[in-house]
């Protein structure tokens, strides 16, 4: 049961990461224009200078 | 902020004459690095790159963004940039644009509660990830001490968790409590806490239940249904809110012999304010100088643009088409007939909210229900065994079970699958309860201009013309910018008509296009202009030398599908009418060409929505579809509104839905997803009740582990989930 110790503590630091990225996703405005954003993706222009 | 321009003499060219005034209003956004434009026609990448690269390439733009998802465009510029200039550019371009008032939008541009939702519901999914893997060791047999762990370390996961997630049902639930309701939050924050409080005792003594799992996983499924229900929520923006970002901020106030820029709301009735060619009228008034046409449609739905000389009434809103005039104020601010109806739109928004919903209806069965049922398990529980640690543990358990998982998610499952289907078709779903409301719809009022119709003009019988009058005509109209001009230049140029060779080329603001061909005069414009009789129907004349004048007609083009549609309506035995603010016989004219028989026409904004009203009074559930300034209040006042994306914001904004597409086949369609959107949802009860019927007797025998629990809500959450995802 000693692997416990060691396992719980690395799922929590795995999901915990997730969720920091996700919050900086948001923060970022990430999620402020999806429809667009899967327009520009097909967009030659911007693979130079994505923004 | 004073410049000198002199309005007592103008020069014949308008444009010199715009030249000094065009400056000044530049002036006025000084302060405005931020500009704002509403784009109602943009829907694809090249509409974003091109929009984008137009307003980069205007001298002083700093950046341009599209937001694809709020059709808006937010430019950083210069000081010198003005946002009319930039519109102008996008309209060349080929786009629509409209200037938006950046200080009102401010509130609704970046979507603060959407996105606090998504942070609660991310971490409520991360935590209940986290806490249900533990609890599977304790479901899998662990004990003693090993148990205890797991329920401890749950704890600390769950509790903080519990707290930042649950915030807008703990919220809710105390509003409703101190307005002495009940509403759907209440029974969830007591399950939570309850769950939560006996969950840490039991942990305290070394106990064998905890339902920390349980408790956040109701919070992360009710969170999901929360976050469904605000996206399509968010989109419908408030309707009087958009209203105020369209109206013209800055006014051109004649003072003496000078003339400055003020903001439209500080001008006081008897102001002189000077409209040039392309403006829009900030007030209402009348016109002291200067002969102009004026396009109305924003407020009658008229498609000929209208005469304006000395002596006549204009409205706040109204586009100023061909020359400049000088305007007396009567009304400004708010108290102009656009802020009128601004106002109406808000009255009618506020009252469809009362409309009861299917979900409101089964909260108001649910919510007392619940509480009755685990506090009847509980005393008697207590009663029987007098362990009030045993009644509590068992009317968490109960609480639990009966929360509303299903019941949260049945609804907004649905109606995001309705709508992600309804939007593959170019129909965009803004209101929550729209399907519901659309489902019901037996009566459908369609206005007449930019909705049945394209907007456009066609003109008529081109090949009567003969090659010299189509070469002549042809020359004239190119002279204009006058819309019907632009038709009937297309149209010739489409035919292959070559200009004839016209000189002096000269347009007279209000009245139409003069020029001399050879020797000859030649002039294209309004029948009064020529000394003609005017036609019945939207015409323009053509006259050379002393030839008869010739008068070329114009019809309103048909939108795609209005014709379907309006048989498909009538077969279901749903009753079709046409409310239109044109004139009668250009309104019955076309009433026969689409199939309505029952056609109203010069109809002022305020008369629709009271011609709705009275419908509604007798029992009729309307749709309203509709595109203009004078439909707004029409459609907010309907049971359920439509409008096409050419429509205006304002009028969109109005509308629980906006067809994206051309074609307005969609709106059939849209009736169909509505039919069969209200049977799932009414499906989704039936089941959420089913498990709730199997699990509350386990529950209240006190037969129900947290495996049960997890299982129950799980597998009820999901299948209401994937019953919603049928309709797709």
């Amino acid at each position: 049961m000693d692997i416990l110790g060691i396992l719980i503590p690395v799922s929590l630091l795995m999901g915990g990461a997730g969720l920091v990225a996700f919050w900086w996703m948001l923060r970022k405005g990430q999620f402020d224009d999806p429809e667009g954003d899967a327009h520009r993706i097909l967009r030659d222009d911007y693979d130079d200078q994505p923004k | 902020m004073t410049a000198f321009a002199d309005p007592q003499h103008p020069s014949a060219c308008p444009a010199c004459d715009a030249v000094p005034l065009a400056e000044q209003v530049a002036g006025a956004a000084l302060k405005d690095a931020r500009l704002m434009l509403a784009l109602p026609g943009i829907h694809c990448a090249a509409c974003i790159s091109g929009v984008e690269r137009t307003l980069e390439a205007q001298p002083g733009v700093r950046a341009a963004r599209v937001n694809l998802t709020l059709r808006r465009a937010s430019v950083e510029a210069g000081p010198e940039v003005e946002a009319e200039a930039l519109c102008a550019a996008l309209t060349q371009a080929g786009y629509e644009a409209h200037e938006l008032d950046p200080g009102i939008l401010a509130a609704t541009e970046v979507d603060a509660r959407g996105r606090a939702l998504l942070m609660r519901l991310a971490v409520a999914v991360f935590a209940m990830m986290n806490v249900m893997l533990l609890s599977v060791a304790v479901w899998s047999g662990a004990d003693g001490v090993t148990r205890d762990m797991m329920h401890w370390i749950s704890a600390a996961i769950a509790i903080p968790a519990v707290l930042f997630c649950g915030q807008p049902f703990y919220s809710s639930a105390l509003s409703a409590l101190r307005g002495r309701r009940l509403n759907m939050d209440v029974p969830i924050s007591l399950a939570i806490a309850l769950a939560i409080g006996t969950s840490l005792y039991e942990t305290m003594l070394s106990g064998e239940h905890a339902y920390f799992d349980a408790a956040i996983a109701l919070c992360a499924f009710l969170l999901a249904g929360r976050y469904l229900d605000h996206r399509t929520r968010a989109n419908a923006r408030s309707a009087a809110q958009e209203l105020a970002a369209l109206e013209v901020p800055r006014a051109l106030r004649l003072t003496g012999g000078t003339t400055e820029t003020v903001a439209a709301a500080d001008l006081r009735p008897g102001d002189l304010v000077r409209v040039l060619p392309g403006g829009r009228i900030p007030v209402d008034g009348q016109v002291t100088d200067g002969h102009t046409e004026l396009d109305r449609s924003i407020m009658t739905g008229e498609t000929l643009p209208a005469a304006a000389a000395p002596g006549d009434a204009v409205h706040a809103g109204e586009a100023n088409l061909t020359g400049p005039i000088t305007v007396e104020v009567r009304a400004a601010g708010r108290n102009t007939e656009l802020a009128r109806i601004g106002d109406l739109v808000a009255v009618a928004e506020a009252g469809r909210s009362n409309y009861t919903s299917l979900a409101d209806a089964a909260a108001k069965l649910y919510a007392p229900g619940v509480h009755i049922v685990s506090a009847l398990a509980a005393i008697g529980w207590f009663l029987y065994t007098m362990d009030l640690r045993v009644a509590l543990n068992i009317a968490a358990a109960v609480l639990i079970i009966t929360c509303p998982c299903a019941l949260g998610l049945a609804v907004p499952a649905v109606t995001t699958a309705a709508s992600a289907r309804l939007f593959r078709k170019g129909l965009l779903i803004k209101n929550g309860t729209a399907l519901e409301r659309l489902a019901e719809v037996d009566t459908a009022v369609f206005d007449k201009t930019g909705t049945l119709t394209d907007g456009a003009a066609e003109p008529l019988d081109l090949n009567a013309l003969s090659l010299t009058e189509a070469q002549v005509a042809f020359a004239l109209a190119q002279g204009s910018s006058h819309p019907l001009a632009k038709a009937l230049a297309g149209g010739l140029q489409a035919a292959g008509t070559s200009p004839a060779p016209l000189t002096d080329i000269r347009e007279i603001a209000g009245f139409g296009v003069e020029a001399q061909w050879g020797d000859t005069p030649v002039r294209l414009g309004r029948a009064g202009w020529l000394e003609a009789e005017p036609a019945a129907e939207t015409a323009t004349y053509l006259r050379i030398g002393r030839e008869p004048v010739r008068p070329i007609r114009f019809a309103d083009q048909l939108r795609d599908g209005a014709k379907d549609l309006v048989r498909t309506l009538s077969d279901r035995g749903v009753r079709v009418l046409m409310l239109s603010g044109d004139v009668a016989p250009a309104v019955e004219a076309f009433g026969a060409r689409v199939g309505i028989d029952e056609c109203v026409a010069e109809a002022r904004p305020d008369a629709k929505a009271a011609m709705i009203e009275a419908l509604a009074l007798d029992g009729a559930k309307v749709l309203m579809v509709g595109d203009g300034m004078n439909d707004t209040a029409a459609l907010a006042a309907a049971h359920v509104s439509i409008s096409p994306a050419s429509a205006l914001e304002a009028a969109r904004a109005a509308s629980d839905m906006v067809l994206t597409g051309r074609s307005l086949a969609a709106v059939a369609d849209a009736m169909d997803t509505a039919q069969t959107a209200r049977g799932r949802i009414k499906e989704n009860f039936t089941i959420a009740t089913a498990y709730n019927l199997l699990a509350v007797p386990l529950a209240v025998a006190g037969l129900c582990s947290p495996l049960i629990a997890a299982l129950a809500m799980s597998t009820s959450s999901l299948t209401v989930s994937l019953n919603a995802l049928r309709l797709r």
